[in-house]
Formats: structure tokens, sequence, C-alpha cells
């Protein structure tokens, strides 16, 4: 009789259920995975080393292509650094602001997530719906900020600019006229604020869409319920954070626990999952979303009332308006240090993290006092997760390991850097 | 001892209670504590931190390494007048371009290379910076913390692929960013930014080849530092709330 072997293959990097650039080698006896090793960096671009050769505000735009969907979190932690090592905060309208983009951007993610996980599991539509409403979510990012994704909006002492009076209309085009465009219209009337909140009124009941489609689905919970189970004291050994450490029913969120922006103020709950599997991270997520739904509402009620600043008055680290500039020497020699030579942050180290979608997104900056970052490092919660696949896959079949690289929502932009 | 920050008094008195001679400094920079390890303690004072009720730092959030080469060193003199124009963006100065014994700016840190690790307490809900400095410039190497925390497994790795800090005890050490086969340490600060070599797929000889970079580094924002006081000195005028 011929000896029976374990079997190694490749699974990727040009696998669509590998989400991005991830070569997995794994060993199997049969169809049981017994090790799993990711090899990862494919997609690596050294972008803290070419932060170090660049002014502070040249890399805000390398941050949104980290974690290239969830983009202006990943921002908020670079330049929450920077604010707390200049010693400057910024204004109240720009934190709300912030804070409002951060749970729309959470959204972008978790619907994301929830199109490409029931994709790999075999469910078609939920991917076609979950696109559907994040083509609305990134015209509002493109309505803010001029582009899709990559927004660099958020700036050291606030954001760039105020947000658009107008929310611009979807023009006429062969296949988009008629009675048709003037649904899609409809919403697009009056300012941004006003679009976001007929978006978030009407999420609520897609969020519940979603939920048809999948939660008591019979095939969905058969390759969901017991797959890829931790419990809580191997996801905190692990470095788990974000939805999948509330997953297995630990109840950790840094924006309730040790809050930043405006979150102190906004009145929203945590969902804590009990068994830790993919399911429970399923319905954490799920339930996010509702929750951000919660968070958007309650900061374009405080946006409306209250107008004001949105960056800090300080020549020495925003620009002056182009008005001022033309008109004042004092802000020309400002405005023409700031672009050619940025400022200078004083000596010193700090990390600032966010909620990320994903989990704790930080940043530690090390200032030696020049205009350039001594050294930036930073923290993507997707990188301990996936260093976790060889605990969680052992022992499943090889059609979980499916599952569990959609469960832990990995993006590479994030992981390789 | 000093004071700290009243958020930080209790921490920095258990830290020290527990820790005692086991840590080299602490200090508090904009609310975050900081303690320095030496070396030979860098283990046993891991193995306190998490398992002493008091402190309990359940999870290791991050660790990455430093390259001190080159901190606080420009590319401009701004201390005072020049007489040479534009070219006093100096370049044959920068980082790469001096060794560790040679450095302009001998700065306070005792050793090249350190390893930072960023831990976080659930239970107290708060977090903790500690900093190792590998004694051997020419051949760093710190203890592996990844008996007190697994998730630490990766950033070592990392670590040792981009900085060559040698984790003595971790049961895999190898390469996880750059390609296989990789030579060097890319982000020690006498690595240039351009790399050292370019991969192209030759046709005649039917596979990847590697030669020699053909492209000039180049310098758009020189570096410049100020050790003025308008960013030091309290809040700065018109900050918000």
């Amino acid at each position: 009789m011929s000896e029976i072997r374990n079997f190694t293959m490749n699974f990727g990097p040009q696998h669509p259920a590998a989400h991005g650039v991830l070569r997995l080698i794994l060993e199997l006896d049969g169809e049981t995975v017994v090790r799993a090793d990711p090899h990862v960096g494919l997609l690596h671009r050294a972008t803290e080393k070419l932060a170090e050769s660049k002014p502070f505000n040249h890399s805000i735009g390398y941050m949104d292509r980290l974690d290239y969907v969830s983009m202006m979190c990943s921002e908020h932690a670079y330049v929450m650094a920077i604010e707390k090592l200049l010693n400057i905060e910024a204004p109240e309208r720009a934190l709300w602001i912030r804070t409002m983009f951060d749970e729309i951007t959470r959204i972008l993610n978790h619907l994301m997530w929830i199109g490409s996980n029931a994709l790999d599991l075999g469910a078609m539509a939920v991917f076609l719906y979950a696109f559907r409403e994040r083509e609305s979510l990134l015209d509002v990012y493109e309505a803010v900020s001029g582009t899709r994704m990559h927004a660099t909006y958020y700036r050291p002492g606030g954001v760039y600019r105020d947000l658009p009076e107008e929310m611009p209309k979807l023009a006429e085009s062969p296949w988009r006229k008629g009675k048709d465009l003037e649904r899609m219209n409809e919403w697009r009337q009056g300012s941004m604020l006003d679009f976001i909140e007929a978006f978030t009124d009407d999420f609520f009941d897609r969020v519940d869409d979603y939920e048809t489609l999948l939660t008591d689905n019979r095939i969905w919970k058969q390759r969901t319920v017991g797959i890829g189970a931790v419990n809580p004291d191997r996801a905190l050994q692990l470095g788990f954070t974000g939805p999948m450490l509330r997953g297995c029913g630990v109840e950790w969120d840094q924006r309730k626990k040790q809050p930043y922006a405006k979150y102190r103020e906004v009145d929203f709950d945590i969902p804590v999952g009990t068994n830790g599997d993919c399911y429970d991270r399923y319905l954490v997520r799920v339930e996010e979303m509702r929750q951000s739904a919660r968070i958007i509402k309650q900061c374009i009620a405080w946006l409306r009332e209250n107008p004001g600043p949105v960056i800090v008055r300080n020549f020495k680290v925003a620009p002056p308006t182009r008005e001022e500039m033309k008109d004042d020497m004092e802000a020309l020699i400002h405005h023409f240090k700031l672009f050619t030579e940025g400022y200078c942050v004083p000596e010193g180290e700090t990390y600032a993290s966010v909620e990320a979608p994903k989990g704790e997104f930080g940043c530690y900056l090390v200032s030696d006092g020049a205009n350039k970052p001594f050294r930036v490092h930073l923290r993507a919660p997707g990188y301990a997760h996936l260093s976790s696949m060889n605990e969680m896959a052992k022992g499943h079949m090889l059609a979980d390991i499916a599952a569990l690289i959609a469960t832990q929502d990995i993006v590479f932009g994030e992981i390789d850097r | 001892m000093t004071q700290y920050s009243s958020r930080n008094q209790a921490l920095a008195q258990s830290l020290s209670d527990i820790l005692g001679e086991r840590i080299a400094s602490m200090s508090e920079h904009r609310g975050q504590l900081t303690v320095e390890i030496p070396r030979d303690h860098w283990l046993d004072a891991a193995w306190l931190l998490r398992d002493e009720p008091e402190l309990a730092f359940e999870q290791l959030l991050d660790l990455c390494g430093i390259d001190y080469l080159g901190y606080g060193d420009d590319e401009w003199e701004t201390a005072e007048a020049t007489g040479q124009g534009y070219s006093r963006a100096a370049d044959e100065l920068g980082p790469g371009r001096f060794s560790w014994e040679e450095r302009p700016e001998a700065g306070e840190f005792p050793n090249r290379f350190a390893a930072v690790v960023h831990l976080l307490s659930l239970k107290h809900n708060r977090r903790l910076r500690m900093r190792c400095y590998a004694p051997d410039n020419e051949f760093p190497m710190l203890p592996s913390l990844i008996e007190v925390w697994n998730s630490v497994n990766w950033y070592e790795r990392e670590a040792f692929d981009l900085f060559g800090i040698v984790f003595e005890g971790h049961p895999d050490l190898r390469r996880i960013m750059t390609d296989y086969g990789f030579i060097g340490h890319p982000f020690r600060k006498d690595f240039p930014l351009i790399g050292n070599v370019t991969v192209r797929y030759d046709e005649d000889k039917g596979r990847v080849v590697y030669e020699p970079v053909e492209i000039e580094p180049r310098v758009t924002v020189a570096r410049v530092v100020r050790r003025d006081s308008r960013y030091v000195d309290d809040k700065l005028e018109g900050t918000g709330s």
C-alpha cells in the first residue's frame, strides 16, 4: 500500500476569495486543514518609510490607501497623532464632522464586508444590494472631498473644508434618464446633510433587507455557525480588536471606553456576541451598521444647528483662505512657508488610535522636531487578525478557509502597508 | 518621585511598586506614560505587567522597531543666517551618510535600535508604552515576548525583517514584508529610500532578473528642524474650545 501523506497547496495569491494578495499555504489531511501559513507582504509599499521622507501633511493621502475601504478612519488616527504632538485641538464643528464621517466610513466598510462575505459563501444578491447603498455614500465622499475613495479630507487642526450647501445631482446619460433619474435625484434636492439624513432614514430598512437574506438562511448558518470560534481569553492573547473581539463577548469599544472626537456626546449601543464564531461576528457587524446610522443622525442634528469654523485659524498649521492670502502680506508668507516647508512638530512621541471598522487602528508617531516625522508606525487591526489564521483554521475544512478570511475582514492595504 | 498627571498617577505608582528596579526610567509626554526597561529585565517585566492584577495588561496591541540613527539631524541649517543661498541644503549629510558613532546630533539614546511596545489593559482601561534598547548596535538582539503575549508573533517578525532586530526565542523568525530572498533591512535609516535593486522580467533569459537601481534619490522638501518655542508653549492662539 502506498504511503498516505499530507497535501500542501497554495491558496492565492490570485484567488477571488483571498480578498487581495494573500498567499496562504495550506497543509491538508484530506480536506481538513492541518496548518495554515499566510504569506503577506505582496502589497508592501513601505508607507511608513515613505512618510519619513515627506512633510507631515503629504502623508495624509497615504493613510487612505492603507485600509482602502475605511479611508477616513485611518486618516483620523494619523491627524490625531499630529494634533497631540502639536498640542492643538480641532474646532467643535470639525470634531462633529469627523464623528459623522467615521460612522459613514464604518457603514461603507461593513457594506463591503457583508457583500463580499456573502459572495464568498455563495450568496450573490447581498453583494449587489450592498453595493447599491455603498454608491450613495461614496457620492457623499465625493461631494465633500472631491474624490470617491481617497479623500485626504481630515487635516491636523480640523477638516479641509465645510460640508457643501448643495448635494451634486446626477446628470442625464443614456443609461440614466427620465423617471429613473428623477427618482435617483429625489434625495439630492437639498444640502448634503439632507441627503445623508434621507439615506440614514432609509438605511434601517435596507439593513433589515440584508438580514432577511442571511440571518435565518439555512445555508448561511451552516457555513458560519460554529466556524472559527475563538474564546475571549485567546482573542485577547491574539491581539483581536473591534468586531472580532466583541464577537467573542468582550465588551470593548474605544468609542465608549476611551472616547475621542465627539463620541462622548452621542448615544449608541455596543453589540456583543457570545460564541465568538463567524455567525456572531456577522450579527455584531450588522448591528453596528444600525448603530452607526443612529450616530450619524445625531451628528446631522448638531451640525444643522451649529455653524462655525471647521479648521483652526492658525496659519502655522492650516493655510489662510485664498482671499486673505491675496490681501495680506503676512498671510501670503504663511501660505508660502506652509506649502514649501510644512510645519515643524515639536520633539516627542505619541500613540493615537481610533476604533476603525475593523478594530483598533493606531498611529505611533515619533518627531525629532523636524517638518517630517522621524518614525511613523501604523498599527493595523487586520495584521493581528490574520496572524491568528493558523489557530483559527486548524481542524476546519478547506471550504471554511473562505469563511474565515471573510470574517476577519481582511484588506491587504493595511496589512502589508 | 516625579509628578504625573492625575490620570497616570496611580499607574505610575503601581508600576514602580511592582517592577521596582526593572524600570530604567519612566516618563510622561502628552498624557502618555512610557517606561524604559533594560534588556535583561524585558521578559520578566512583561510577565509581571500581564499577570499582576494591579497592572493587568492583557493585550499587546503593537510592537515596532525604531532606528535612532539620524535623530534630530536636518538637511538645512536654520540656526543662523547663511551666505551660501539655496545650496545650504546640505547634500553631503543625511541619514545613511554617516555611522552611528559619527552621528552629528548625539541625542540621549544609548543605542541605535529599540523595540517599542504598546500595551492595553481592558480591566483598568489604560495604556502603557514600553521601550527596550538593543545593547549591540551591530547585532541587535532582544528576548522575544511571544510566550507572554502571542499577538507579538508577526510584530516581531516585522521588526526583524525591517530593522534586523533578532528576537531570541521566537519560534519562526522569518521575513514577512519583503520579498523572498531579500537582502538588507529596509527600514533602517541607512537603507536608501529608492532601494538597492530593481526587478524586471528579462525576455531573453526568460526569467526575472535583479539589477542595481538606476534612478537618483531626490529630496523635494528639505528636512528642517526648528526648535522654536511657538509650538511648545501652551496652546496655540486661535485653537478650538
